[in-house]
């Protein structure tokens, strides 16, 4: 059964969510929420990445389902079984800290054989077994090394054996990329991609880079704020954003403000500040709200080609700012009475425009999404 | 030489040319502290080894009388020679008044010497001409006795064993083999033995007290880590004397302690607690408590809060995640901390003088009093010494121990 099938199952079936979080609310101070109603169902064997900015809670949540914090409100269930009153140890919960939390006074066959020792595995059985964990991250030859004397990329790998080595079934991830370089970041997402992948863990991952959760995940849940924005898989994350803040958390949007002047079928008319209109999807915006705008994405905003086309909004601005980028060129376009408008254009395109230059663009209709804030 | 280690020295000289300047302007800005630990520091403790085996006095004072004793036996009663080179440094000595100088000396090695020295130079003075030896034995026969003689010319050289070997109990008999002293006299290891005792024993408490408030510390809100933080370092803040002194009026028999202790019910009389060891321990507790605390909390505050919560989640429960993942990474702090009061705790001078009874003086108390009272800044510099060598030794003990990257002082 792969992850699909399973996830379909698991919606018909509630109690194949290895950890259910209902009506979490977290409070450190008593009169700020720093969660707020958190409602989330963890299926087993998924990747599921808390992406949201700094401060947006996700750690907090990351710690309440490891023990470290307790919630103020609400229960978090674990194999259907409420927890609060579990401690950490108790949890068999694997967790992977944002600066790798390895223990500076032992070897690094010491740390990864840490755990093993509070399940009763000792002597060959454990060396065995930190033997095979080590190796799993290609580490095997540094056992007798001390972390200090290790690259941040390998201490991540040490980390990451110590949680493996005792078969936790759930797995929480902090930030765990966040000390290393690009490079090595998109060889490590690929990495524990991999192993959850191929040892069927269970896994939450927290970040706030949104190319790292759109890799590696399963299912996103973006955060902000205390809560959860919108829950989907990264495609639909990405195509339907359900509101601007996701629009613009993940990838990049123009963010447009208008009022909803009607609909015809399943597309909004939306007039923008300068009384032109543009047509767009969104069918579940009431339109009642004052805080609407259309957004688009930047490579979904072409040069107008020759003639009307249906399907296609088209609207026309001034040059503001080029800029050649080799694969593609990023240009600025002034129109809506004001509004910057950023226009991805492909390589085989780009021509110079000049300042203040009239521009004509076009998008897809069912690309313009109409959102709330 | 190869050409290319020549090469490698000529690039070995000019990065040392280029960064003469640099140098220069480094070593301008230590210079004052340099200058000034030289000459408040290193001296002074110079000095103090200088004293501790100087010996001029014999040699400034008995000239003649050494060169006569050259040829002396070093058995038998000296002859005539011997008696008239003393009288006439005697005479020197009287008018010189260095005479009570070397009456002092050799007091310490010849009991009733400093009245005879003094008696006999006031006789020299009316004596114009010899022979001396006879009247010299009719003032007081121990001027015929060989050991007399042997300790004198012992003392002819300008170094002498006699404080570092007193300052240990330690004697020359005038054979010159060197033997323990009796009985009552023996003082100065018991001495050295308290003070380390006492020491440890504020150093002990100092963590056990110390080590939980570091550690609250570290985890305390901001504004209550600021409160606490502030109580730890206000003794610091405060005289020495002053809080020493505060000791005296609590410890009072009629004093606040004993006041609380007897309505707690805790005791049925009032304890004697001031001029007491327990006193002295409690007072250099107080005294000591930041010392101890501030390395540890400052590498406590470097330890991750998620060292606990990785070990926690790796399986370890509160008590062994404690005891395996963070007390032995506060070990630095604890070594550094302990070490600092330990060693600080050897010198103290005022509380043990203050709040103790006659019988927990330290060795720092005995230095003071030879200087003080007994004007032998000889032994007082021998006992110094010791107590520097022990610390020393202790010092380099603990780095042999533990190693010297894991202490660390901040
Ligand atoms: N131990 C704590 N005590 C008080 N406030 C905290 C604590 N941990 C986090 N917070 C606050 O809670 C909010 C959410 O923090 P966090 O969960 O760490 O967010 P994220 O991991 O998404 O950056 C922040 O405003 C932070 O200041
Ligand atoms: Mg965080």
């Amino acid at each position: 059964m792969n992850f699909a099938q399973r996830m379909s199952l698991a919606t018909d079936n509630p109690v194949d969510a290895l950890v259910r979080f209902e009506d979490v609310k977290k409070s450190y101070d008593g009169i700020n929420f720093v969660v707020k109603d958190l409602n989330l169902d963890v299926f087993r064997g998924e990747f599921l990445t808390m992406l949201g900015p700094s401060g947006s809670g996700k750690t907090t949540t990351l710690m309440m389902l490891g023990g470290f914090e307790q919630p103020t409100l609400g229960h978090i269930l674990l194999d259907g079984k409420p927890v609060e009153r579990l401690p950490p140890e108790k949890r068999n919960i694997g967790f992977v800290f944002q600066n790798y939390a390895l223990f500076p006074h032992m070897t690094v066959a010491e740390n990864v054989a840490f755990p093993l020792r509070y399940r009763g595995i000792t002597g060959a059985a454990a060396k065995e077994k930190v033997r095979q964990a080590l190796g799993r991250v290609s580490l095997d030859a540094l056992g007798d090394r001390r972390p200090a004397q290790l690259s941040g990329g390998q201490q991540q790998r040490v980390a990451l054996a110590r949680t493996l080595v005792f078969e936790p079934s759930l797995v929480l991830m902090d930030e765990p990329l966040g000390a290393l370089d690009k490079q090595l970041r998109e060889r490590m997402q690929i990495e524990i991609k991999q192993l959850q992948t191929s040892l069927g863990i269970t896994m939450v991952y927290v970040t706030h880079d949104q190319s790292e959760a759109l890799t590696m995940s399963d299912r996103i849940a973006v955060f902000h704020d205390g809560r959860i924005q919108q829950l989907a898989d990264p495609k639909t994350l990405y195509d339907e954003p359900s509101n601007r803040f996701v629009a613009s958390f993940i990838g990049e949007n123009n963010t447009m403000p208008c009022t909803l002047l009607g609909r015809e079928g399943g597309v909004a008319i939306a007039r923008m500040a300068d009384g032109t209109t543009l047509k767009a999807a969104g069918a579940n915006v009431s339109g009642t709200g004052a805080n609407i705008s259309v957004s688009v994405r930047p490579e979904n905003i072409s040069l107008a080609g020759k003639g009307v086309r249906a399907g296609l909004n088209r609207f026309s601005g001034k040059a503001r700012d080029v800029f050649f980028l080799g694969d593609h060129m990023r240009l600025s376009v002034e129109a809506f009475g004001g509004q910057l408008v950023t226009a991805r254009i492909p390589a085989r395109q780009a021509r110079h425009f000049a300042l203040g230059e009239d521009v004509v663009l076009e998008c897809g209709i069912s690309e313009c999404r109409l959102l709330e804030a | 030489m190869t050409v290319a280690e020549i090469d490698r020295v000529n690039i070995f000289m000019a990065v040392r040319r280029a960064e003469r300047p640099a140098r220069r302007a480094a070593l301008s800005l230590a210079l004052p502290l340099i200058v000034f630990l030289v000459v408040a520091f290193v001296a002074p403790i110079l000095y103090l080894l200088v004293t501790a085996v100087g010996n001029p006095e014999t040699r400034e004072v008995l000239p003649r009388t050494l060169e006569a004793l050259q040829n002396w036996d070093g058995a038998s009663t000296p002859d005539e020679p011997v008696y008239a080179a003393l009288a006439a440094d005697l005479k020197v000595a009287k008018d010189n008044s260095t005479a009570a100088l070397l009456g002092k000396r050799l007091n310490y090695e010849i009991s009733g010497m400093r009245s005879r020295v003094l008696a006999t130079a006031r006789m020299v003075e009316k004596l114009d001409t010899g022979p001396y030896k006879e009247k010299f034995l009719a003032l007081n026969q121990d001027w015929g006795s060989p050991e007399t003689w042997a300790i004198i010319k012992r003392n002819g050289g300008s170094l002498t064993p006699y404080y570092m070997l007193t300052a240990l109990d330690l004697k020359q008999a005038p054979n010159g083999s060197v033997e323990r002293v009796q009985g009552d006299q023996a003082i100065f290891l018991d001495v050295l033995g308290r003070t380390l005792f006492v020491a440890g024993l504020v150093t002990l408490f100092t963590l056990i007290l110390g080590y939980p408030v570091a550690y609250v510390l570290t985890i305390a809100p901001k504004a209550i880590a600021g409160i606490m933080m502030l109580m730890v370092l206000l003794p610091l803040w405060t005289s020495l004397l002053v809080r020493t002194t505060a000791w005296v009026v609590l410890l009072q028999s009629d004093g606040i302690i004993n006041d609380v202790l007897m309505a707690l019910h805790l005791t049925g009389e009032r304890v004697q607690l001031i001029f007491t060891r327990v006193g002295t321990v409690i007072a250099m507790t107080h005294i000591q408590l930041p010392f101890t605390i501030l390395p540890i909390y400052s590498v406590m505050r470097s330890i991750p809060t998620t060292q606990l919560r990785a070990a926690r989640s790796l399986g370890a429960p509160p008590s062994s995640a404690f005891w395996r993942i963070y007390a032995p990474q506060t070990l630095p702090g604890v070594v550094a901390g302990c070490l600092m009061t330990f060693i600080l705790s050897l010198g103290y001078y005022i509380t043990p003088a203050l709040v103790g009874g006659p019988r927990d003086q330290m060795v720092s108390n005995f230095i003071s009093t030879y200087i003080n009272r007994d004007l032998n800044w000889g032994l007082a510099a021998g006992l110094g010494v010791v107590l520097l060598v022990v610390t020393l030794a202790i010092y380099l003990l603990f780095l042999r121990l533990v190693g010297a990257d894991k202490i660390k002082l901040g």
